[in-house]
């Protein structure tokens, strides 16, 4: 899946890491906007062999798509705010 | 006495703009980073688009809301990026979890809950491919993040976000491959003069309507969805129109909905009874019309007690908080509960008449492919449901055990509804004799540390 930037994207931009690979973000976007616009496709990959996931519903209730924070655990990508540096782990 | 609101939605800021009003300083407890609910729903820090820009046509309402919260916030115990995980009725204590980690207990001694709802989903081959999206989730991302979950999606349900969300992307660049409506001409005009209860909102769609075929996206009726395609990723949308053609519609997206079902595991968990409201096709909890729930001291508003949209939360939630107070012998302002009983009134009438106009397809649910997943998290198939009714499973509890079906990590939220359809249709049943999936602790995962 490719999200589309179209609106409002004219904020400063950061790097942060997906499975140890530099992905470009800007401030604000969240963890599932930001991988969904760098092109990385999926996610996470279901463990009921059904391939990738990019998330559903995008507003925390589907829960389709977790990832891997270093140092945090857990988080859901579409409420999870990207930062500068950090680095997430798709499982 | 100590009240604690859930939810910093339309409902939930008009609730609490009430209680603080009388007096009363609330625990304002909010998932989110900040409140403004969906429909009026906050970028992060960061973004410049106006409130115009954001909301169109609810541009005022969203100024309003957003300046009573942020009023709000310094006379309450506001608390933000907060989940309520679990409620023990019998304590009257709340579990929740603050910021992903900090795990704490809130007694209460009166509830408000205002936890708002979510997108009704019809499942369908290919609908666990990436590129697939609520249509509330589609429009979260423009609204919220500035991005189309495609630059050329296809849109496929009924109501008028399923309009509102084309004409969004419609604006804001993408071009829409085709809006795809399940319902036919005749139920939406059939049902069109009960929306006469409110001529404004019912305009708003109209003109949602007209502005998209102004603008040439393609909309098409009383369709059939047959499949979402793809191999990594959606490519195309199989569908058949009113004749009963089929069509292969390419697009780099979909997004789907059918209504909006209400967000209520907490009220469950506060050990409210739930209603089928065959209106809306939904299961309710209880409330009288002031929003009293049969548990003492809890109170229901806004779409997670029952779909009402936008203008029914803010009347519910201030209409919900007079309530709370007159039962706490607090000054509570009689003439104001007179007013907003009326208009809440009014608005049930249009409701009622805009569900049946875009109504739930349970005959398309009930009937797809065995090979189907209904349930996303642990891709359980229509087949395996069906297995379980034929197992002996009279209702949707028993079929869960069976067949592991709203299990998963949503907790049935998207497969509850056509769990249902499906399984009513094999035990040949109506859709509220199966029952409903039971909330139960947590209402969305946590850390396992944290629970215990």
């Amino acid at each position: 899946m490719t999200a589309t930037r179209l609106l409002d994207q004219n904020r400063p931009d950061l790097m942060f890491s997906v499975d140890g690979v530099a992905v470009p973000a800007k401030q604000g976007d969240t963890l599932l906007t930001a991988m969904l616009t760098a092109g990385l496709g999926h996610v996470r990959t279901s463990e009921f062999g059904d391939g990738g996931r990019a998330g559903f519903c995008w507003m925390g209730a589907c829960q389709d798509c977790w990832v891997v924070v270093a140092g945090k655990g857990v988080r859901r990508a579409c409420t999870t705010l990207v930062e500068p540096g950090i680095e997430v782990i798709r499982r | 006495m100590k009240v604690v609101v859930v939810g910093a939605g339309p409902a939930g800021i008009r609730a609490v703009e009430q209680l603080v009003r009388a007096g009363v300083t609330p625990i304002w407890i909010e998932e989110g980073a900040d409140g403004g609910g969906r429909i009026t729903q906050r970028p992060p820090a960061g973004f410049s688009r106006s409130h115009a820009a954001l909301y169109g046509a609810d541009a005022g309402r969203a100024k309003r809301l957003h300046a009573t919260l942020d009023a709000l916030k310094a006379r309450v115990d506001w608390r933000p990026d907060t989940l309520v995980w679990n409620i023990r009725p019998d304590a009257k204590v709340l579990h929740i979890l603050a910021n992903g980690a900090a795990q704490d207990e809130v007694a209460y001694g009166a509830l408000i809950l205002c936890t708002g709802a979510m997108d009704r989903v019809l499942p369908l081959p290919g609908w666990n491919l990436p590129g697939a999206t609520t249509l509330g989730g589609a429009q979260v991302a423009l609204k919220s993040q500035g991005v189309g979950v495609g630059a050329n999606p296809v849109l496929i349900g009924t109501g008028p976000l399923l309009w509102l969300t084309a004409l969004q992307y419609a604006k804001a660049g993408a071009k829409p491959a085709a809006v795809l409506d399940t319902t036919d001409f005749l139920t939406k005009a059939r049902f069109g003069a009960g929306m006469l209860w409110n001529v404004p909102t019912l305009l708003r769609g109209m003109g949602l309507y007209a502005q998209l075929k102004l603008r040439g996206v393609k909309l098409h009726e009383d369709i059939t969805p047959l499949a979402i395609e793809g191999v990594d990723n959606v490519t195309a949308v199989h569908w058949r129109d009113a004749a009963w053609k089929e069509h292969v519609t390419p697009c780099d997206a979909v997004a789907m909905g059918w209504g909006l079902k209400p967000e209520a595991q907490l009220a469950d968990l506060a050990g409210v009874p739930f209603d089928y409201d065959a209106t809306q096709q939904n299961w309710v909890p209880r409330k009288d019309a002031a929003g009293r729930s049969p548990m003492a001291g809890v109170y229901l508003a806004g779409d997670g007690a029952g779909i009402g949209g936008v203008d029914v939360a803010e009347l519910g939630g201030a209409r919900a908080a007079l309530a709370l107070l007159a039962d706490a012998k607090l000054p509570s302002d009689m003439a104001l509960s007179k007013h907003l009983d009326g208009r809440l009134r009014t608005e049930r009438r249009f409701r009622a008449a805009l569900e049946q106009a875009f109504p739930y397809p349970a005959r398309l649910a009930a009937r797809m492919e065995d090979s189907t997943s209904v349930c996303r998290c642990e891709v359980i198939t229509a087949g395996e449901l069906r297995a379980a009714a034929a197992a002996d499973a009279p209702e949707l509890n028993r079929a869960k055990a069976f067949s592991r079906i709203g299990m998963g990590r949503c907790q049935g939220r998207l497969c509850g509804t056509p769990a249902a359809a499906v399984l009513a249709r094999a035990l040949q049943v109506e859709v509220p004799e199966v029952g409903r999936l039971r909330g139960q602790p947590p209402v969305k995962p946590v850390p396992l540390q944290q629970v215990g």
